[in-house]
C-alpha cells in the first residue's frame, strides 16, 4: 500500500502538485435555494407532497427507500399526508408476510419498497451520503457556509444530463455535468413535465427535479424542523443561563479583584 | 489531601459525627470541593470540567442509546435508522452522542496543549500527565471502536484499516490483527466485541479521571506562572489561593455554558459537518469507497502514520538496518504510537528550571510553531496521499519529533528565562491592578 502510495506521489508530483484535486473530476453542483436551508429553514410541505408524487410516478420504478416507514408520510414536519390517503397508498405497494406465507398489501406500518433494480441505490439516505459542497483545499468552508449540499447534489445530477452517451464494456454511461467523473449509469430519469401536479405548480425539469430533492432530504433526515426547534430552545435557554452564570461570576469575584486592586472589599 | 494547608472539613451534627467516625465520605467531598486553588488561574484551566462533563454525557447518551441499537452486521445499520426515525428524541440522542465525541476531543487537546505551555506536566505533577495520556490513548480507543458501531462504509473501512496496522507488527502481526477481529476480516465478531469494549472503556477512563483528579489534589493545580503555591503557612497560601467552591465553581460553569451554546447550535443547525457522508452508506465489504479517512480528531497522528512512507531515507535506512523486519508500514504504525508516547515523556524531556512558557521567550515560538504544526497535520491528513501532501506530513511529522526529542532538551539548556514573579499573590494583584506587594516584574500579565 506504501509503495503504491509513493509511486502515487512520485508520478503527480511531477505533473503538477493538486492536479488530482482538480474541480473537473468532483462535478459541477449547482446551489439550489432550498426553504429548510439555514437554522430557521423548514420543509415545505407542499413541496415534499409534489416530491413524493414524483418519486412515487419516477423514481420508484427502480429506487427504493427500505428505511422509510410509510406511517412518517403523516408525521408533522413531513408531507403531512392525512392517515386514511397514507393507508391508501401503502396498500398500493404488496410485501411478503412470512406469518402468512403470502403477499399482501402493505399498511403504513410497513417501509416503503426495497429498490427494485439490482444496480440502483436504496434513496434513504442518499441526500445525507453524498456531499455536494467541499473545499476549499479540504478546509470544509463551503460546508459550513453552503451546508453539506446532498439534496443539491440530488438537484444537479438530475438537471445535469448533457445528451450525451458512450458505450463501455456493454454498458451505457450517460454524460452529466454534476456526477463525479463525467458519466452515470443512470439514464436521465426527469425531463420536464413529467408529472401533473394537482396544486397548478411549474413542472419544468428544473422544478420537478427540486422538489423530489427536497423530498428525499425529508427522507433522509424526516426529524429536520424538530431537531432546529431543539436546538433553537436549547441555544436560547442557555444563553439566558450563561448570562446568569456570567453575572454570577462577576458578583462572586468582584470582592477579590477589589481587594487586589488595593480598594477595601465591598 | 492537598499538600497546601486549609481548613479541613469538621463533623458538626450528631449524624455527621456518627459517619464521619465510620466512613469519612462528606469530609473527602468537602476537600475535594473546597480545595485551595491558585487565584490566578486563566481561562485555559477551564478545559478539565468540560471533559469532566463530556464524559457524563457520553455515557448518559450511550447507555440510552444502546437500549435500542443491535450489534449485527445486518441489523445495526438498520438500528441507527430505527433510533433516527422511530425511537422518541432518538436523533437528538444520536446527535449529542456522535458530536459530544467531537466536542470531548475538543476540550482534550486545549487541555493537553494547555499543559504543555505551562509545564503543567513537569515534577512534581509527572504522574497527573501520564495518567491523562493514559486517557487519551483510552479515549481515542473508545471513540475509534465507537466509530464503527454504525457499520456504514466509513466504520468497516476506516476500522480495516485501522486494525490492519496491528498486521504490520513483524512475526506475530497477522495472529495479533486475528485475535482483535475474531477472525480474518472485519465481521459480526469485530462488531461485537467492540460495541463490548466501546461500553466498558468510559467505565476506565471514569476511573481513570478520578486517579488524575486525585493525583494533581495531592500536588495541587499547576497556574499560569508555573510558581507554587506557598505552604509555609495556611495564611500565607491563603493569600495565593481561593477555595474550588465557589469562586472556581462558577467560573467553570460560565465557560460550560458558553461552550454549550456553541455545541448545541452544532447539533441542532449542522448535527452531520464534522461526520463523513459515506457513513450514511451501510458497509459494504466488497466496495472499498474513493478515500478512506478517519474522524477529524485523529487526522494528526493519522498523517504522522503515513507521512513515512518507503523513500525517506529514515525509513530505508531503518529497514537496512534491521533486516527488512522494520518495513515502510510498521515504520509508521511505530511512528503514529511514538507521537503519542513522546508527549507522555515530555516531564523527563523538557530539561527547563522554569515551568511555564509565560517565561520562556524562546520556548514560546517553538511551541506556537508546534501548534500550527498539530493543525497543519490535522489538515493533510484528511487530503490524499498524493501530490505535495506527502511531503508536508513528513515536514509536519518531523517537526513533531523534534519538538519532543530535540528543542524541548536543549531549549532548557540554551534559552535565558525572564524573571517571575516571586509568589502568584504577585502575579495575580499585578493583573487586577497595584502591586500591593512587592512589584516583581511580570512579562505578560494579560494572558
Amino acid at each position: 500500500m506504501f509503495k503504491k502510495i509513493a509511486l502515487i506521489a512520485a508520478t503527480t508530483l511531477s505533473l503538477s502538485g493538486g492536479a488530482a484535486l482538480a474541480a473537473g473530476a468532483e462535478g459541477h453542483i449547482e446551489d439550489f435555494a432550498f426553504s429548510f436551508e439555514g437554522p430557521f429553514g423548514k420543509y415545505d410541505t407542499n413541496q415534499l407532497q409534489r416530491g413524493l408524487q414524483v418519486y412515487t410516478e419516477v423514481c420508484a420504478a427502480c429506487h427504493g427507500l427500505k428505511y422509510v416507514p410509510l406511517r412518517t408520510l403523516a408525521d408533522p414536519g413531513g408531507p403531512e399526508i392525512p392517515e386514511n390517503q397514507v393507508r391508501a397508498f401503502a396498500a398500493q405497494f404488496d410485501i411478503y408476510d412470512p406469518a402468512l406465507d403470502d403477499y399482501r398489501p402493505r399498511t403504513p406500518k410497513d417501509h416503503f419498497p426495497e429498490s427494485g433494480l439490482e444496480n440502483a441505490p436504496d434513496l434513504s439516505l442518499m441526500a445525507k451520503s453524498r456531499a455536494g459542497f467541499h473545499g476549499p483545499y479540504g478546509l470544509g468552508i463551503n460546508q459550513l457556509v453552503k451546508g453539506m449540499g446532498g439534496a443539491e447534489y440530488i438537484a444537479s445530477i438530475l438537471t445535469g444530463y448533457t445528451g450525451n452517451d458512450k458505450e463501455e464494456f456493454g454498458t451505457v454511461f450517460y454524460e452529466n455535468t454534476a456526477f463525479p467523473g463525467g458519466w452515470i449509469a443512470m439514464p436521465q430519469p426527469l425531463w420536464g413535465d413529467d408529472v401533473v401536479y394537482e396544486d397548478g405548480h411549474s413542472t419544468e425539469l428544473e422544478h420537478v427535479a427540486e422538489d423530489v430533492s427536497a423530498f428525499l432530504m425529508w427522507a433522509a433526515e424526516p426529524k429536520l424542523n424538530q431537531r432546529k426547534q431543539a436546538g433553537f430552545t436549547a441555544v436560547f435557554f442557555l444563553t439566558v443561563l450563561t448570562v446568569l452564570l456570567y453575572l454570577t461570576n462577576k458578583r462572586i469575584w468582584a470582592p477579590v479583584k477589589a481587594r487586589a486592586k488595593g480598594k477595601p472589599a465591598e | 489531601m492537598s499538600g497546601i494547608p486549609h481548613d479541613h472539613y469538621e463533623p458538626k451534627s450528631g449524624f455527621e459525627k456518627w459517619l464521619h467516625v465510620r466512613l469519612p465520605v462528606v469530609g473527602l467531598l468537602y476537600d475535594t470541593i473546597m480545595i485551595p486553588t491558585p487565584k490566578n488561574l486563566n481561562w485555559m484551566w477551564i478545559w478539565g470540567i468540560i471533559l469532566t462533563f463530556c464524559l457524563a454525557l457520553q455515557i448518559i447518551t450511550g447507555v440510552i442509546l444502546v437500549m435500542h441499537y443491535t450489534p449485527h452486521v445486518d441489523m445495526a445499520f438498520a438500528s441507527v435508522e430505527h433510533i433516527m426515525r422511530n425511537v422518541n428524541g432518538g436523533y437528538m440522542i444520536r446527535y449529542l452522542h456522535a458530536n459530544g465525541a467531537s466536542l470531548f476531543f475538543v476540550a482534550v487537546y486545549l487541555h493537553i496543549f494547555r499543559g504543555l505551555y505551562y509545564g503543567s506536566y513537569k515534577a512534581p505533577r509527572e504522574v497527573t500527565w501520564i495518567i491523562g495520556m493514559l486517557i487519551f490513548v483510552l479515549m481515542m480507543g473508545t471513540a475509534f471502536m465507537g466509530y464503527v458501531l454504525p457499520w456504514g462504509q466509513m466504520s468497516f473501512w476506516g476500522a480495516t484499516v485501522i486494525t490492519g496496522l496491528f498486521g504490520a507488527i513483524p512475526f506475530v502481526g497477522e495472529a495479533i490483527q486475528t485475535w482483535l477481529l475474531g477472525g480474518p476480516a472485519v465481521d459480526n465478531a469485530t462488531l461485537n466485541r467492540f460495541l463490548s469494549l466501546h461500553y466498558l472503556l468510559p467505565f476506565v477512563i471514569a476511573a481513570l479521571v478520578m486517579v488524575h483528579i486525585w493525583a494533581f489534589h495531592t500536588t495541587g493545580n499547576n497556574n499560569p506562572t508555573g510558581v507554587e503555591v506557598r505552604r509555609t503557612s495556611k495564611e500565607e497560601a491563603e493569600r495565593d489561593t481561593l477555595p474550588f467552591w465557589p469562586y472556581f465553581v462558577m467560573k467553570d460553569l460560565f465557560a460550560l455554558g458558553l461552550v454549550m451554546v456553541i455545541f448545541f447550535a452544532i447539533v441542532g443547525y449542522m448535527p452531520n459537518y464534522l461526520g463523513h457522508p459515506d457513513n450514511y452508506i451501510e458497509a459494504n465489504p466488497l466496495k472499498t469507497p474513493a478515500h478512506i479517512v478517519p474522524e477529524w480528531y485523529f487526522l494528526p497522528f493519522y498523517a504522522i502514520l503515513r507521512a513515512f512512507t518507503a523513500d525517506v531515507w529514515v525509513v530505508q535506512l531503518t529497514s537496512f538496518i534491521t533486516g527488512g523486519i522494520v518495513d515502510a508500514k510498521f515504520f509508521g504504525v511505530i511512528a503514529m504510537f511514538g507521537a503519542i508516547v513522546v508527549m507522555a515523556l515530555a516531564p523527563w524531556l523538557d530539561t527547563s528550571s522554569v515551568r511555564s512558557g509565560r517565561y520562556r521567550p524562546m520556548f514560546k515560538w517553538w511551541f506556537a510553531l508546534l501548534v500550527v504544526d498539530f493543525i497543519v497535520l490535522m489538515w493533510v491528513g484528511a487530503m490524499p496521499a498524493e501530490g505535495i501532501y506527502p511531503y508536508i506530513s513528513l515536514i509536519g511529522s518531523a517537526y513533531w519529533f523534534a519538538y519532543f526529542l530535540i528543542i524541548l532538551p536543549l531549549l532548557g539548556v540554551i534559552e535565558k528565562p525572564l524573571p517571575q514573579p516571586a509568589t502568584i499573590e504577585d502575579d495575580f494583584n499585578a493583573h487586577y491592578g497595584s502591586a500591593k506587594s512587592g512589584a516583581t516584574p511580570v512579562a505578560n500579565p494579560a494572558e
